[in-house]
């Protein structure tokens, strides 16, 4: 199944789906370290996002959040492709700087963790295998 | 959206790495927003300098920028962590001093002029009416748009450095005429004076605007304002409201520009100013920090608290936060001995919102509104609002 987007960031990447219907602050809300979530109460906390295709709303929090993502490409425990509803600035910016393909205006209630999807950033698509 | 032909060769790298990186990010952020082509900027202020903010991370993004880009047009620097020339007096530790410094050259090695400064429409980064600009820094893009009348989104880190180093943005949002329209009435019934006051006013409107979902205020019942007055109500506002542009009755320059709104409105009463002022004065503050100068002091601000200060000594720990630019002409005209005999700091280049003393005081007293926010949030104080004067009398009691 496509479900078509918009891109935001262009590259091909695929992985195993992690999806929460929570807003995602890379500042102060994600490890960079363990790429693990760590904000309190969050869906997804505790949880590696690391080599996923994290799929969540939108951003929230912070502008530092760019730099976090840039952080984690670094480490290597940054996510391979983020798919949101609605991009903000914030995680734009991070894919951009840190390179992470990424589509927005994605219904991503369609989508079901543990999923494996090809995210394509140059056409705006995702595909559920 | 619409390239021209230097455009396009910046996004095909024909300017090299940096260039080309940044033409990347603002060309996506120009999508997202529907922007329909870029415009060129004349100047740029860059946030996201303190290094407790950037971390080893935007540091390495910093130096990879900096490998080959060099800024197009005007561009200086918010606040650092701390102060580049006295920052062991202020007690910041080595190590951070060192990273700061490291941050800093990589902004000096794009050709970034390093004054550390939330103002720097009082330092020479002065945009003149309908000058399309970036900036970064909340309160200071609320001061260019809504009291110079120059035009500005509200940049983050990198957006500002990409706008530096190509000399464009992408034209949407408040570069617009169409989205530069007042869309709430505010009417102002009570005396506003004083920094403290203009803080307040700005954290009562802020906080009605988030309530209402509305983004540009339209303020009647102002008779004046001094340049402080309104410094200080930028950084409230855009802090309580994330508010980057304002229309003050008689004051800004865009005031009849556009016709007044009149389907939404309220009103501010002398009781609305009193509970807000309470709002932002802890129970049981222990005070032992009091600090002037969020956002930056004027020398107008120096003068006056050098003439409260003189032949006194303060008996708390007080910074002055400022730019250097500003804090020179204090040493020249003599300010300055006057306020460190009386025992007070300068803090230049930074100031008590990035700077890392968490931990170090338990309840701060200022004469701002956003300060008092950021006091609380970041730093964990309790936190004082008062005017000038009454900083001054509690810092020398």
């Amino acid at each position: 199944m496509m479900l078509k987007g918009r891109k935001v960031y262009k590259g091909v990447a695929e992985g195993e789906a992690i999806v929460t219907k929570d807003g995602i602050s890379f500042y102060g809300g994600v490890d960079p370290e363990t790429g693990r979530v760590v904000e309190v109460g969050h869906e997804l906390e505790g949880q590696s996002i690391t080599g996923k295709v994290l799929v969540f709303p939108t951003g929230k929090g912070s502008t530092v959040g760019s730099y976090t993502m840039y952080r984690m490409k670094k480490n290597n425990t940054a996510p391979v492709a983020i798919v949101n509803k609605e991009i903000d600035t914030i995680i734009a910016v991070g894919c951009i700087i840190s390179e992470i393909p990424c589509v927005d205006k994605i219904n991503i209630d369609d989508i079901k963790t543990g999923q494996h999807l090809i995210v394509n950033g140059n056409e705006g698509i995702v595909e559920m295998k | 959206m619409r390239l021209n032909q230097e455009e396009k060769d910046m996004l095909e790298g024909k300017f090299g790495k940096a260039t080309q990186k940044s033409m990347e990010i603002l060309t996506t952020l120009g999508e997202i927003f529907e922007a329909e082509n870029m415009i060129e900027v004349h100047g740029v202020q860059i946030a996201g300098v303190s290094y407790a903010n950037l971390g080893e991370a935007g540091l390495e993004f910093l130096n990879e920028m900096a490998e080959d880009g060099k800024v197009k047009v005007l561009t200086t620097l918010n606040p650092a962590g701390m102060d580049r020339e006295n920052w062991q007096v202020l007690g910041i530790d080595e190590e951070f001093a060192i990273n700061q410094n490291r941050a800093i050259d990589a902004f000096a090695k794009m050709g970034i002029i390093t004054t550390c400064s939330c103002t720097p429409y009082l330092i020479g980064n002065t945009p003149h009416y309908g000058q399309h600009i970036a900036w970064a820094e909340s309160s200071a893009v609320c001061y260019s748009n809504s009291v110079i009348g120059a035009r500005t989104n509200r940049e983050g880190g990198p957006s500002a450095l990409a706008a530096a180093l190509t000399g464009r943005t992408p034209n949407y949002g408040y570069h617009l005429e169409k989205n530069r329209h007042g869309q709430v009435l505010v009417s102002v019934n009570a005396p506003v004076k004083g920094t403290d006051e203009f803080g307040v006013l700005g954290k009562i409107i802020g906080d009605k605007l988030v309530e209402l979902g509305k983004k540009i205020p339209y303020i009647t019942g102002i008779p004046s304002a001094t340049v402080e007055e309104l410094k200080s109500f930028c950084a409230s506002i855009a802090t309580y409201g994330g508010t980057a542009l304002f229309h003050m009755d008689g004051i800004t320059p865009e005031y009849n520009k556009y016709p007044k709104p009149s389907d939404v409105r309220f009103e501010i009463n002398q009781y609305e100013i009193e509970s807000a002022r309470a709002e932002l004065i802890d129970d049981g503050i222990e005070i032992d920090f009091v600090s002037i100068g969020c956002p930056h002091a004027s020398i107008h601000e120096i003068a006056n608290i050098a003439k409260l200060l003189e032949g006194k000594k303060v008996k708390k720990e007080f910074w002055i936060t400022t730019a250097r630019p500003t804090k020179k002409i204090a040493d020249e005209a003599g300010y300055t001995k006057i306020i460190e005999d009386a025992g007070a700091k300068f803090a230049a280049d930074t100031c008590c919102v990035v700077a890392p003393i968490k931990g170090r005081f338990k309840g701060i007293m200022v004469d701002s509104a956003k300060a008092c926010y950021y006091g609380r949030a970041k730093n964990k104080f309790k936190v004082r609002i008062g005017s000038i004067e009454q900083c001054i009398e509690e810092a020398t009691r």
